[in-house]
């Protein structure tokens, strides 16, 4: 019980802000109409593409071989998902803006 | 000095991905929405790459294999996303999600070939090795998922199911929390083999998980999918307690969920059933065809059909999959424009899940220069029907089956859908009397007032316009 208190308080700050980004996340789509639907799925993958920054430590931080291998491999597949994530969705948009 | 401006870098990617969400649901500002957050995540990147420091304060190394995997991934991304056409965006969207589930993936398994090194012991070697496990079984479900996805909505891959399969999925991912639970307490260089269990576990966890649930269901599948690619980036955010990752992650990971459940509110459905109903399964299509009670129907000849709707008063089109497959949407335009010509109004009737995703038809009617107000939604539609001479279906099917409305043993049954036969004549282009992607029959087709225009959507809408101007 205490070991489960301790790392309640030694990770405080991260336990506050997953829980305020919960809310939040909740929060700022829920008015979406649903015609925005598939476009706020396609920016929200691009989002999530944030893992790329994990890839670039692991790599810059890889001595071996096969650890430089698939950190490369987490670069390629990282940036894909940003890359192709956001040139997808502002292809989407693209659509609607020329409706006025 | 250098590790505060990549604090500050990093502040104003996590900024931008909050506006960018909230911008993205208002359409006047969606569009800037995505380049705002596209930007913060250039910054972000780029402050990573120059100022980042680990632990022993070194900078990072490898710089040309990290500029090589961004130039590969940036030239790869662009071409693919710029390529892609619009009726296959739903598969490439899963296809990134894919990507970003093996990167969070490919992480852990760094990480704990790195950690096992040294496995020690202590609070802080079980919050990693915690994170470690959760990103790799988050990040793997999420890769091989979408990958099925992806194969279900290009048609690679069949709908699958065998008995007993939730169980064997439930038991799978008890089992695999189990190990990853003994191994944070008890891991050894002896037994880390069981680290790989847990990772092709989850693959084939995640393969299991999509196989059953029909491709109707597919982007409600992604958007789950694309909610636990945040959650397993976030998991990268804990590991190196790096505040952009953490808050990027999970603000998907909330939004993400939210979202799918919205896209299953618009289908009347709860999550629970889209995830378990295997929908499209054999047993329910077959019980709702002997419901339909097949009968005969009526086939309308195209100049026929030339002649009804420029005689009425008012057509509405009801655009499915069908149009879209066949990339009908700008001679469907000109058929709209050409009947407008003669007096006849022609509007569209967009159901909300009309296409293979929420949104996806307007995208690509809008492709094609149809005026926005001219795209009518569903409840609005169902009060003009009555008073409509023509309905024109091209290529829809279930939004627009009857069984949602009548028959509570249909799988639809519950689902919102256009009324369709309220109107006085219902011409309806399908390639074949095949049911649709819910796989079960339509009684729509075999009412007396309803003529079926066989052909595909585009070759049938060509040979309509030129009917109609000969007229």
């Amino acid at each position: 019980m205490e070991y489960i208190l301790n790392l309640i308080k030694s990770n405080q700050e991260i336990i506050y802000i997953v829980i305020l980004m919960i809310f939040l996340g909740i929060e700022v789509i829920g008015r979406v109409p649903s015609v925005l639907h598939t476009p706020l799925m396609s920016g929200a993958n691009a989002i999530h593409g944030v893992v790329i920054i994990g890839a670039i430590i692991v790599m810059g931080e890889a001595k071996e071989i096969i650890a430089i291998v698939l950190g490369f491999l987490a670069v390629v597949l990282g940036t894909l998902n940003v890359v192709g994530g956001f040139v997808v969705t502002d292809r989407m948009l693209e659509m609607f803006k020329k409706k006025k | 000095m250098e590790l505060n401006i990549l604090t500050i870098c990093y502040l104003i990617g996590s900024i931008t991905f909050i506006l960018g969400l909230k911008m993205l649901s208002n359409p006047a500002t969606a569009r800037k929405g995505n380049l705002i957050a596209a930007a913060g995540m250039a910054i972000a990147i780029a402050g990573t790459i120059f100022l980042y420091k680990g632990s022993d304060g070194e900078g990072l190394h490898n710089y040309a294999w990290i500029f090589g995997g961004l130039a590969i991934g940036t030239l790869v991304g662009f071409i693919a996303a710029k390529k892609v056409k619009m009726t296959a965006m739903p598969e490439m969207v899963s296809l990134f999600n894919g990507m970003g589930g093996a990167c969070a993936g490919l992480i852990s398994i760094i990480e704990f070939s790195r950690a096992s090194a040294d496995f020690g012991s202590g609070a802080t070697m079980h919050g990693k090795l915690i994170t470690i496990f959760l990103g790799v079984i988050i990040g793997s479900v999420s890769f091989a998922g979408s990958m099925i996805a992806w194969g279900k909505l290009n048609g690679k891959v069949k709908d699958f199911s065998f008995p007993g399969q939730q169980i064997l999925n439930t038991l799978m991912l008890f089992v695999m929390v189990c190990i990853a639970g003994y191994l944070v307490f008890n891991v050894t260089p002896a037994n880390s083999f069981l680290f790989y269990v847990i990772l092709s576990g989850a693959l084939v966890y995640g393969i299991l998980f999509v196989l059953p649930i029909g491709g109707a269901d597919m982007p409600v599948v992604i958007s789950l999918l694309n909610s636990f690619t945040g959650v397993a980036a976030a998991c990268g955010g804990f590991l190196y307690s790096n505040k952009v990752m953490l808050t990027g992650g999970i603000l998907v990971g909330a939004a993400g969920t939210l979202l799918t459940i919205l896209m299953c509110k618009a289908m009347n459905r709860s999550l629970l059933n889209v995830l378990i109903g295997s929908f499209g399964g054999n047993k329910a299509g077959g019980a709702a065809a002997e419901g339909a009670g097949g009968g005969s129907y009526k086939e309308i000849s195209l100049s026929d059909s030339a002649m009804v709707m420029s005689y009425a008063n008012r057509v509405i089109i009801v655009p499915g999959y069908g149009l879209a497959v066949a990339q009908a949407q700008h001679v469907c335009h000109e058929l709209e424009k050409l009947l407008d010509e003669k007096g006849v109004e022609v509007i569209y009737a967009i159901h909300p899940v009309a296409g293979r995703m929420p949104g996806h038809m307007n995208v690509l009617l809008a492709e094609a220069d149809v005026s926005y107000d001219k795209l009518i939604e569903m409840e609005d539609a169902n009060d003009l029907f009555k008073t409509t001479d023509v309905v024109l279906i091209l290529g829809a099917n279930d939004v627009v089956n009857p069984a949602a409305k009548n028959d509570p043993s249909s799988p639809i049954f519950g689902m919102p859908i256009l009324e369709v036969e309220l109107a006085k004549t219902v011409i309806v282009n399908k390639r074949s009397m095949k049911p649709g992607y819910a796989g079960i029959e339509n009684a729509l087709f075999f009412q007396p007032k309803t003529s079926m225009l066989f052909g595909d959507a585009k070759g049938v809408l060509q040979q309509l316009v030129s009917e109609i101007k000969s007229l």
